[in-house]
């Protein structure tokens, strides 16, 4: 079960080349500058974008080849844009169902009343979208879409034109969707923050073209493409709730290879986490540390040293459990160390984000 | 009533007939036209737009004067008409329907234009992402956001027509009950110096037309029409 897609457009200063698969589970996350070809590749998907030179099949489905073209009403899918996009002549009721109308009975498999709670929007339905803030519309677009009950769905910077306390509100309902639905979903962003948050698999492209495609944590900490070498250069630990400590207000995550203290969370035991860890939130020691107010020290083994762009920083691929850890540390530090692959250190964690 | 006499009365029916037919015809002729003048790409469109805006500048009398020529006896279109045993067309009452939508042609494509071109766009891709075949977004999207530029046409090419002179003398001529209507039964009545006449009718004229758009913006402003752009 997959998307197979392969799109050929020559634009004179824009060139877009790429042969890509996309599994038909989980969040496939097209990511690069302004300018990469994300948005043409999801305009491409959707069929809004017809371009003489494109193969697609989702599924085994042929969506497009050399003779034929499905038109983007015949394709089962969703599509969530940049901007919300609401029908203004229409109260958001008559907005969410506009496309649950056009959908055979039998293929309804995602109902009004399921949308309406997972995106919080039952004290919106009356209203019209020119009375909704920027993060309503959105979500009420998100609701919309999942209200054809697509077999894929499709999202351009959902997050792009909202200010930050509108996505803070937006992203958790993401994460739900994620969890809650199995619905495939393909993911334009340009923002590594929102992908390390929601995205299982990585499509990296550049110029058109595609410098990478894997799973998240493969991608992140890959030290041979810029991820690992950014400022932002960062790993995703996936783990699970496994205890809350309500004196402390702290919760412990837990995962092969070790656990995590992180601040309070509103999740059950047992319940997947992810936490993200920036490089430069973790620093390096050969023992564990006796007097220390880090609360968080992992075991992990060092797996490889490479450059940075900066010559004062190194990066460190660190191995905790079978999942991957970066440190950035100074050159100096390296040497003082005595660090090599293969020695077994200790991680100590300055910083935690914690997502579903 | 008033001094208006049945052939007053007779004129001020045709008037009102041919200013709803042809409006109704220019609707749904112009709407089509309209949406692709709105979103064609084709560099050959300006030729088009200046043709649709031409009626608006030329007298009324040299339109009429061509539409005669063409719709006669000897005409094009009137020629070929006769020789299929048909009537030709000039003072006739459907040479009046066709020259009133000349006529009017700009009053409508304009509004129409402008409304379909702020409707379009985003909207619309979003409603194909949600099955809506081209017809069914034409329906549901685009007409009721251009409800408005609808409604302006209406208006316009009705009272545009009400007030249409030129043409009809050329074109229809001057038969009561058939082609005359108001305006040359208000010219009549002064050619013939019965000012008292030409009084009653002018004013059932001011009168009409006034309440006519007085009723259309003030339902427009009770319900409110939403429209793009405005």
């Amino acid at each position: 079960m997959s998307i197979e897609a392969r799109f050929y457009l020559d634009r004179g200063a824009f060139t877009l080349d790429v042969d890509l698969t996309i599994p038909a589970q989980g969040v496939t996350a097209l990511f690069g500058r302004s300018g990469s070809g994300k948005t043409t590749i999801l305009r491409c998907l959707a069929g809004l974008e017809r371009i003489a030179k494109a193969w697609l099949t989702f599924n085994g489905e042929v969506w497009q080849n050399e003779q034929f073209f499905l038109p983007v009403h015949k394709r089962p899918l969703g599509y969530v844009f940049q901007e919300a996009s609401l029908f203004p002549h229409l109260e958001v009721k008559r907005n969410l169902l506009y496309g649950y109308q056009r959908i055979a009975k039998e293929h309804r498999r995602i109902q009004l009343d399921e949308v309406v709670s997972l995106l919080g929007l039952s004290e919106l339905l009356t209203r019209y979208p020119e009375a909704l803030s920027g993060g309503q519309r959105q979500r009420v677009a998100i609701a919309r879409a999942l209200l054809t009950s697509p077999q894929l769905l499709l999202m351009d910077e959902p997050m792009a034109s909202l200010d930050a306390s509108s996505k803070g509100d937006i992203l958790p309902y993401l994460e739900r969707l994620h969890d809650e639905l199995s619905i495939p979903v393909v993911y334009v962003s340009h923002s590594i923050e929102e992908v390390e948050r929601l995205a299982d698999q990585m499509i990296l492209l550049e110029q058109g073209k595609v410098l990478a495609q894997g799973t998240l944590q493969d991608l992140l900490s890959r030290t041979d493409l810029p991820l690992a070498h950014s400022e932002h250069a960062s790993a995703v630990l996936e783990g699970h709730i496994g205890a809350h400590h309500e004196a402390d207000h702290l919760s412990e995550v837990v995962f092969n290879g070790g656990r995590l203290w992180v601040t309070e969370q509103a999740r059950a035991i047992g319940a997947p986490v992810r936490v993200r860890i920036l490089a430069r939130d973790v620093s390096i020691a050969l023992t564990p540390p006796q007097a220390s107010s880090l609360l968080n020290g992992l075991e992990v083994r060092l797996l490889e040293i490479s450059a940075d762009p900066h010559p004062a920083h190194i990066i460190l691929r660190l191995q905790v459990g079978e999942q991957i850890l970066l440190a950035r540390i100074t050159q100096r530090s390296c040497k003082h160390l005595n660090l090599a692959p293969g020695q077994t250190l200790w991680a100590m964690i300055k910083g935690v984000a914690v997502s579903g | 009533m008033l001094g208006i006499s049945d052939n007053d009365l007779m004129a001020l029916w045709v008037t009102f007939k041919l200013a709803a037919i042809s409006t109704g015809i220019l609707l749904v002729v112009c709407a089509p036209i309209a949406w692709w003048l709105a979103h064609t790409r084709w560099r050959g469109k300006v030729f088009i737009e200046a043709l649709v805006t031409l009626p608006l500048v030329l007298p009324p009398t040299v339109l009429g004067f061509y539409l005669l020529i063409l719709l006669g006896p000897h005409g094009w279109v009137g020629g070929t008409l006769e020789s299929m045993g048909f009537n030709h067309l000039a003072f006739s009452f459907t040479g009046l329907v066709i020259g009133s939508m000349i006529y009017s042609l700009p009053f409508v494509m304009q509004p129409l234009t402008n409304a379909f071109a702020a409707a379009g766009g985003r909207v619309l891709e979003v409603a194909a992402t949600l099955r809506a075949s081209p017809l069914d977004r034409f329906f549901t999207v685009v007409a009721p956001l251009a409800r408005r530029g609808f409604l302006t046409a209406a208006v316009l090419s009705f009272a545009h027509t009400l007030g249409e002179f030129g043409v009809i003398i050329m074109v229809g001529g001057n038969i009561p009950g058939q082609t005359q209507v108001a305006s040359i039964a208000i010219y009549d009545h002064v050619e013939a110096m019965d000012y008292a006449a030409a009084h009653a009718l002018a004013l059932v004229l001011v009168v009409l037309s006034f309440s006519l758009l007085l009723s259309v913006y003030a339902l427009n402003k009770k319900f409110k029409v939403v429209g793009v752009g405005t």
